[in-house]
């Protein structure tokens, strides 16, 4: 394990209600760079709970997670928001992108919102990153002209505009079939692998779960087991 | 373009149909907002417009705003005293000259002296109470629009004829009396004059012009019997809207009642505030009712968004940036709605002034507009401010949105 990028010290979810509900307790991780993790357990054990809480979409009723050594408890709204936007990429189940816009635009998103690039390097590092996910030829369309494997290589290829060294994916192949799962896949393989990125994936496949270099295994909002191996 | 502009401008642009509607909404609110404050600014800037120049702007009477203290009640502050008639005082200004040379050495404007007598005319078995005025002809012009006002002979017709006289046209009708018809005029102090009709005014208020007459001052003298009285002075100010606090002046200086055009009419004026108040309910109820088209159409999209708006905020795109997306779209719907109801507002103004109509209390055939830049922008803005209003709660209930709700309820 390297040096850690996100860290989840004791960290518990309930959520509030007549009867409330605990997502995940007392979960202690640490994320590093360049790992590529897989989070696996039976529905309801709390994996995409995890993550988001990782990923700063949530926040612990207790413990804390840390990003890159900072504490995230007390950050503003915007700060968490700024956060997401320069640290982390999401990649969920479904692709979420905007139907109205292009994929080239939808892949700008993320860069336009942080503003920091000129609307022409914005156009070139979204072509550059379809292009390399093989997507060069359909930046111009709209995402209901692709196929769903196409549709979530571009929502990964958001998640990359800009350049944030954790990618958080939620079941990123659940709703796709084994020949898109296997390519989305491989594009999260290879931003570890050649880019250096570090990925962790919430997913129900076992099979792609075990060609991952780290294993963590939630049931009942804990955390079960927590395995390195060889990988893919 | 700025992303807020461009994903504001995508979604309205999406919706064609909801947009335009709440588009023409708006517009129809500003554009029946600007016809209705034309109309009602036109009216009355007409009638006032005619008060000023019918009237002079400024009249000084003889009278006093209160009877002269009695000696015990200068003396003593407790005094009270019964049954006093007040002090009889010889009728007319005292030194008339001198005080117009007086008052002409600072004020800002013309006057003439006049005499004003109360009148029975009697001609063809008409009785008709009537307020009969004194003047020089020459001076006239410097104090109203009365020699404008002139049909079928001008004012200087009055020296034509011995106790020639000037009456009002719709008076004229009224007894029947037509140009070189001989009337008689008495007054309650007992004088009794025979006149001639030299010629008829018409000022556009009907009061005047069915009450009013006039006669050269030596005339009105003979009527008043009182040699030499001059009992009014009237006063034309360059800037009539002065005239409040130029009276006030006046009053101060000579000890005189006098009377602004403001003062005069004060009835009709708060008559003015109260309609001023309808109108602007009515058109900000107008305004109100287009804004809820707007609301729908914004918590329509906000509500079509959900998702979208779940993406922005997970990819990093902070509330307040989720918030103006919305806030924008209702702009420019408010924009998109104001500048349409100004043309509209504009072909309303025109279509309504080529209207002929024909109305007693008016001279002219079409009714009076006022084209003013005011009221397009009090509409407008209205417009603008209402549309963000009610674009704003629906975005902020959006933008508030917790993004893994959203997500979990997707997936």
């Amino acid at each position: 394990m390297s040096s850690a990028l996100i860290e989840a010290r004791k960290v518990t979810r309930i959520l509030p209600g007549i009867v409330p509900t605990t997502l995940v307790h007392d979960i202690d991780l640490t994320i590093g760079a360049r790992d590529f993790v897989a989070i696996t357990g039976p529905s309801g054990s709390g994996k995409s709970s995890l993550l988001y809480l990782l990923g700063l979409l949530d926040l612990p009723t207790e413990g804390e997670v840390t990003i890159n050594g900072r504490a995230t408890a007390h950050m503003q709204e915007e700060e968490r928001a700024l956060t997401r936007l320069t640290f982390i990429g999401f990649v969920f189940q479904f692709h979420f992108l905007l139907p109205e816009f292009t994929v080239r635009d939808n892949v700008m998103l993320p860069m336009r919102a942080l503003g920091r690039l000129s609307a022409r390097e914005m156009i070139e590092r979204a072509d550059a990153l379809l292009g390399s996910l093989g997507l060069g030829d359909h930046r111009l369309k709209r995402p209901d002209q692709l196929s769903g494997g196409q549709r979530q290589r571009v929502a990964v290829a958001r998640a990359l505009a800009n350049e944030p060294p954790v990618i958080l994916a939620d079941e990123p192949t659940g709703s796709l079939d084994s020949k898109a799962s296997a390519q989305v896949f491989d594009v999260l393989h290879a931003l570890v692998e050649e880019q250096g990125k570090t990925v962790v994936a919430v997913t129900h496949d076992m099979g792609l779960a075990e060609r991952m270099r780290r294993h963590v295994e939630l049931l009942d909002g804990r955390l079960v087991a927590d395995d390195q191996h060889a990988g893919a | 373009m700025n992303l807020v502009l461009d994903i504001a401008w995508t979604h309205v642009r999406a919706r064609v149909r909801q947009t335009g509607f709440a588009i023409a909404g708006v517009a129809t609110g500003v554009g029946f907002s600007i016809m209705m404050a034309s109309l009602m600014q036109g009216s009355q800037d007409d009638f006032t417009r005619r008060l000023v120049n019918t009237l002079p702007n400024i009249t000084v009477s003889d009278e006093r705003r209160a009877p002269p203290p009695q000696p015990a009640e200068r003396l003593y502050a407790a005094a009270e005293i019964r049954g006093l008639t007040p002090e009889a005082r010889r009728p007319g200004i005292k030194n008339p000259l001198a005080t117009m040379a007086a008052l002409e050495a600072w004020l800002p404007g013309r006057i003439a002296p006049s005499v004003k007598v109360q009148a029975i005319i009697r001609y063809a078995n008409h009785d008709v109470a009537t307020s009969v005025t004194g003047i020089d002809p020459g001076r006239e012009a410097l104090v109203s629009d009365l020699p404008k006002q002139m049909r079928g002979a001008t004012l200087t017709a009055l020296y034509r004829a011995t106790n020639a006289i000037v009456v009002g046209d719709r008076l004229a009708e009224k007894i029947g009396a037509r140009i070189g018809a001989n009337i008689t005029l008495q007054t309650s102090v007992g004088a009794r004059l025979s006149a001639q009709v030299v010629g008829f005014f018409h000022s556009g208020v009907r009061q005047i012009d069915e009450g009013s007459a006039y006669v050269l001052t030596k005339t009105g003298q003979i009527l008043a019997q009182q040699t030499g009285l001059i009992n009014e002075l009237r006063v034309r100010l360059a800037d009539p809207l002065a005239s409040r606090d130029i009276a006030a002046r006046i009053e101060n200086d000579t000890g005189y009642k006098s009377v602004s055009w403001q003062e005069a009419n004060e009835d009709l004026i708060s008559t003015f505030i109260i309609r001023n108040i309808i109108m602007y309910t009515v058109v900000g109820a107008i305004l109100l009712v287009a804004s809820f088209g707007t609301y729908n159409i914004i918590s329509t999209i906000t509500h079509e968004k959900t998702r979208d708006i779940a993406i922005m905020k997970s990819l990093g795109l902070p509330e307040i940036t989720v918030r103006s997306i919305f806030v924008v779209e209702a702009l420019m719907i408010g924009i998109a709605g104001a500048l349409a109801g100004f043309a509209f507002g504009y072909v309303l103004c025109l279509g309504l002034g080529s209207i002929r109509i024909t109305n007693p209390f008016i001279d002219s055939d079409r009714l009076p507009l006022v084209y003013a830049p005011l009221h397009y922008a009090l509409a407008g803005a209205v417009a603008l401010a209402s549309s963000v209003i009610a674009g704003y709660q629906p975005a902020r209930k959006a933008a508030r949105q917790h993004p893994v709700e959203i997500i979990r309820g997707a997936t």
